[in-house]
Formats: C-alpha cells, sequence, structure tokens
C-alpha cells in the first residue's frame, strides 16, 4: 500500500459562485467518493479560501517575514486535499477520478505519491 | 576461419538483441521488481554472450539462455546489495504473483510495453522509455531519433523510471475493464515511432530501420498477444503496407523516388498480402477506425499496378472519412493533395488554400511541397519557385532536401 495525496485546485470565483443546489450535487459526490474509497481515505479537508491564507518566508536576514495571501498567487487555488491510501498508481487514479473537481471545466485534482519513509 | 565464427556469434547476439531483448528484460524485471536493475542485468548478459557464445557456441535457445544469466545476475547483485539497497521503492508487482516461470511467458513483454506506455506519463517519455526498454536501443540511438541531446534523452528516461517506482505505476496487464482505454495509447506510441523511422527529421538516411523494425515488431507482438483487438490488427496492417514500399523510394544514386517514379514490381508482396489480410479481417469485425482508413489508403496504393491505374476518387473517398475519424491539419492537406490528383491540379490548390492559414501547418514543410507540385503542375513558376524555397527551409532530411532543390532547379529554368 502507498498513500497519495489528491490536491484539488480550481478557480475560486467560479466555486464562488455555484449555487446552493449545485453546493449540495457537489457535496453528494464528495459523498459517493468516501464510500467508493471506504476506508482508502486517510483524511481530507476542505480549506478556507486562499485569500485567507499566511505565508511565512525569510526576508533574507534570517528573521521571519509574515506576508498576507497563499504563497504561489495564481488563479487556480488549492481548494481541498484527500489523503488516500491506495495499492498503486492506477488504483488512485480510478478513484479520484470520481472527484466532481476532476468533472468542472476549471478545475482539476493532482495526484502526488506520498515519500514512504518506512 | 575465427573471423567467420565470429561474425556469426555478432549477428547471433544482433538477432537475439532484436527479438529476444524485451522478452528478457521483463523476466528480470519480475525478479527484480526494479527497471533500472532489469535493464543494467539485461545489458550485462548480453555483453556475456558476445564472449560465452564465441567460446562454448550459441545455445538452442538464445531467448532463455540470455534470461538465465541475466536473472543469475539480479540474484547476485540484489544479494550484495541488500545492505545498501537504494530506498527506492520496487514496481508493484501483479496482485496475485506468479511463479517465476511465468516470466518467460509472452505476458511478461506486454506488461512491459503497457507499463512504459501508462497515460501518467508524459509521451516523449512514453517513447523514449518504450525504445529504451522495450525495443532495445542504446539511449544514444534514442536520443539522435529524437534530435535531442544524449545527456537530455538520459535525463528524460531516468526521470520517467523514477516516477514509474516513486508514484507506483504498476507493472502489470490492464485489468480487462481498463484494456480498451490503454491500448489507444500504446498504438500511438507504436506509430509514432514507426513514423519518426519512416522519415526521420533530419539526417542523411530515409528511412531509419532500427525504428521501423522495432515499431514493427512491437505491433506483432501487440496482434500475437491480442490477436482480437481490431485496431491492433488495423496498425499492424498500415505498418506492413507502407513498409512494403520502403526498398523503392530510393534511386540507385541516393535520390528520393515519388510514389509515380518507383519501382512497383520490387514492393514486398508477402508484406503487402499479410497487410491486406489483417485489413480485410479489421473491417469485417468493427467499424473502420482511424488506423484501418489509413491502412486502406495504403492497400489502395499498393494494390495499384501502375501509378497512372491508381483510384484517386477512392481515396479521396478515404481521406474524407479519415477527416471525420482524425480532424488533424495533416489529413486535411493529404485529402486537399487526394483531391488535386482526383480533379487537377487547380482543384488542389483550392483545397489546399484554406490550410495555408492553420498555425499548426504553419511550419510543415509537405504543405509547401504540395503547394509548389500544383502550382509546378500548372505552369506558374514564379509562384512554384517561391513554395520549392520555403519547403526547402522547413525541411531538415537531406534526401528530401535533394528531391526540393533539384525541383527548384527545374521551375527556375522553366521561366
Amino acid at each position: 500500500m502507498a498513500k497519495y495525496m489528491l490536491l484539488i485546485y480550481g478557480d475560486a470565483q467560479q466555486w464562488d459562485a455555484m449555487t446552493p443546489e449545485q453546493w449540495q450535487a457537489h457535496g453528494e459526490a464528495h459523498g459517493a467518493f468516501n464510500e467508493a474509497a471506504g476506508g482508502k481515505v486517510v483524511g481530507g479537508e476542505q480549506l478556507e479560501l486562499a485569500q485567507t491564507a499566511t505565508t511565512l518566508r525569510t526576508d533574507g536576514t534570517g528573521s521571519v517575514l509574515t506576508t498576507d495571501g497563499p504563497f504561489l498567487e495564481t488563479k487556480e487555488v488549492l481548494g481541498g486535499f484527500y489523503l488516500l491510501e491506495a495499492a498503486d498508481l492506477d488504483e488512485a487514479i480510478k478513484l479520484a477520478s470520481r472527484l466532481p473537481e476532476v468533472h468542472a471545466g476549471h478545475s482539476g485534482v493532482e495526484i502526488r505519491p506520498v515519500v514512504d519513509h518506512g | 576461419m575465427i573471423e567467420e565464427a565470429g561474425a556469426a556469434v555478432s549477428s547471433a547476439v544482433a538477432e537475439a538483441h532484436r527479438r529476444d531483448w524485451a522478452l528478457v528484460l521483463a523476466g528480470v524485471a519480475q525478479l527484480t521488481r526494479d527497471l533500472d536493475l532489469a535493464e543494467e542485468c539485461t545489458q550485462d548478459a548480453y555483453a556475456q554472450a558476445l564472449e560465452s557464445w564465441a567460446r562454448s557456441g550459441i545455445p538452442d535457445r538464445p531467448g532463455a539462455w540470455l534470461t538465465t544469466v541475466a536473472r543469475n545476475r539480479a540474484r547476485d547483485l540484489i544479494r550484495r546489495e541488500a545492505v545498501f539497497r537504494r530506498r527506492m521503492p520496487l514496481l508493484v508487482p501483479e496482485p496475485s504473483v506468479p511463479g517465476p516461470e511465468d516470466a518467460l511467458g509472452e505476458d511478461g513483454r506486454l506488461r512491459l510495453i503497457f507499463t512504459c506506455c501508462h497515460p501518467a506519463l508524459s509521451p516523449e517519455a512514453q517513447v523514449a522509455l518504450t525504445l529504451r526498454l522495450v525495443c532495445g536501443l542504446s539511449t544514444a540511438e534514442v536520443a539522435r531519433a529524437f534530435l535531442v541531446p544524449e545527456p537530455t534523452m538520459a535525463a528524460r528516461i531516468t526521470r520517467a523510471k523514477k516516477k514509474i517506482s516513486a508514484a507506483r505505476i504498476p507493472y502489470r496487464v490492464p485489468a480487462p475493464d481498463e484494456l480498451a482505454g490503454r491500448v489507444g495509447a500504446v498504438l500511438e506510441v507504436v506509430h509514432l515511432i514507426f513514423t519518426t523511422g519512416h522519415t526521420p527529421p533530419a539526417g542523411a538516411r530515409l528511412v531509419r530501420r532500427d525504428l521501423v523494425d522495432g515499431a514493427i515488431d512491437l505491433a506483432r507482438t501487440l496482434h500475437l498477444l491480442m490477436p482480437h483487438d481490431t485496431e491492433i490488427s488495423a496498425l499492424l496492417a498500415l505498418l506492413l503496407l507502407i513498409d512494403a514500399r520502403s526498398e523503392t523510394r530510393l534511386a540507385a544514386d541516393g535520390r528520393m523516388l515519388l510514389l509515380a517514379e518507383q519501382d512497383r514490381s520490387r514492393w514486398d508482396r508477402t508484406r503487402i498480402a499479410e497487410g491486406v489480410g489483417l485489413l480485410t479481417d479489421a473491417l469485417r469485425r468493427r467499424p473502420p477506425t482511424r488506423y484501418a482508413v489509413e491502412a486502406a489508403i495504403a492497400a489502395v496504393h499498393a494494390e495499384s499496378v501502375t501509378w497512372e491505374d491508381t483510384d484517386w476518387t477512392e481515396i479521396a473517398g478515404l481521406y474524407d472519412v479519415l477527416l471525420r475519424l482524425w480532424p488533424s491539419p495533416v489529413v486535411a492537406l493529404n485529402r486537399a493533395v487526394a483531391i488535386g490528383r482526383r480533379d487537377g491540379p487547380q482543384a488542389g490548390l483550392d483545397a489546399l488554400a484554406p490550410l495555408l492559414a492553420d498555425p499548426a501547418l504553419a511550419t510543415y514543410g509537405y504543405l509547401s511541397a504540395a503547394r509548389a507540385d500544383f502550382l509546378r503542375r500548372l505552369g506558374r513558376w514564379d509562384l512554384a519557385a517561391d513554395a520549392y524555397r520555403e519547403a526547402l527551409a522547413l525541411t531538415g532530411n537531406e534526401v528530401e532536401r535533394a528531391f526540393l532543390a533539384a525541383r527548384l532547379d527545374e521551375v527556375t529554368r522553366s521561366r
């Protein structure tokens, strides 16, 4: 078994514009994903909007610089994640394909294998 | 005498390399579950064959000999390396791990092909990995075929192998319900290897046999292992029908010969018959697909007795079908050429006109060459000369350049 991080990216404006009905269908699709994945979902959360992000960096002299906003200023932002356990990439792809963000035009899901330190 | 024996051994090793490389590598990978190590041991086994076979004779079953030697080498290395074994994750095996002897079976190769052509790898990486691991080309040869420096290609192959193990791309043939969706990518890789070999984008040779043969061998292997897949049959038919003409594409003096000038009596009739047979069978079982229509076009050429006999109405009609199945600017260009043959050069020129603005064809030398040819046949020498110059500027293959230069010379003198 290996662990995969599913990073859900999309256009925040499009997510904002969704109607309550659309959100309900969206939530049901996530429910279906969770059901299909069963015990394989190790964790996962929806994230607050990127404008609520705070980024820490060094200012070059060794002290920490705190700035408002996400690490990368892009149109597509990280909206949520799942940590998944799967036998191989094909299983991860099969499960992740069920996420509604894969099927909406403005969003997508990035699958990243987690380094196994065991 | 010794020289003769040496030559027999090298040709036996070369033959075993062509025929068995993928099988040996797949057999070792099953044991090592590490493509890098499998590749290294396979390489070593072939090197050892050169020495051993010269000393003790060529074995009856070279593939089995090579697999045994490569697997023994792998066992040694694994034992020795066990302590400081790299922390790279291992290949994901089949869920039900079959006995080691299974690895000697045919589908070891299939497993290798599907792993190399996994959609999670970039198309460039799929092609490079397939040529290196399945066809056994050296990294330098793969680099040359795709016009990139060797270190770049080496890095590309290493990166792809790393992704296979780190992301756990499974080392197996897809399950039956996934197979249909995965065969297409494999066929695209095989087709690309063939077209790259059929007219290399640069260099002094018109055909690179290593790539063409590698692609045909791959298609043959796939067909052997999945005989009921009509898309595979159609692709194999296409490759055979096109390759049947390859020996006649050059004149004795190295000049490129057009279809109209080729000696049809030297076309490979065995390949044509095999291609037509495969195609007929594929068309009987399923509505035509992209490769089947392309093969049908190649079959019309292969079966016309003379250039003048070519059924351009049939060919133009097939291009109409192809354009619907696979709308691509290159198909539209070939369709325009067929229309020009059917209805005359002015009609061809009219059919080409809308393509001149297509950005996808902006640097495509064959568009300029096709236009130049129609203009030449209309006697519009100045415009034809301009178009030949444009085609020359966009063409890197030296044999094709010589052809275009000769035509440019001809139209310049006709003015």
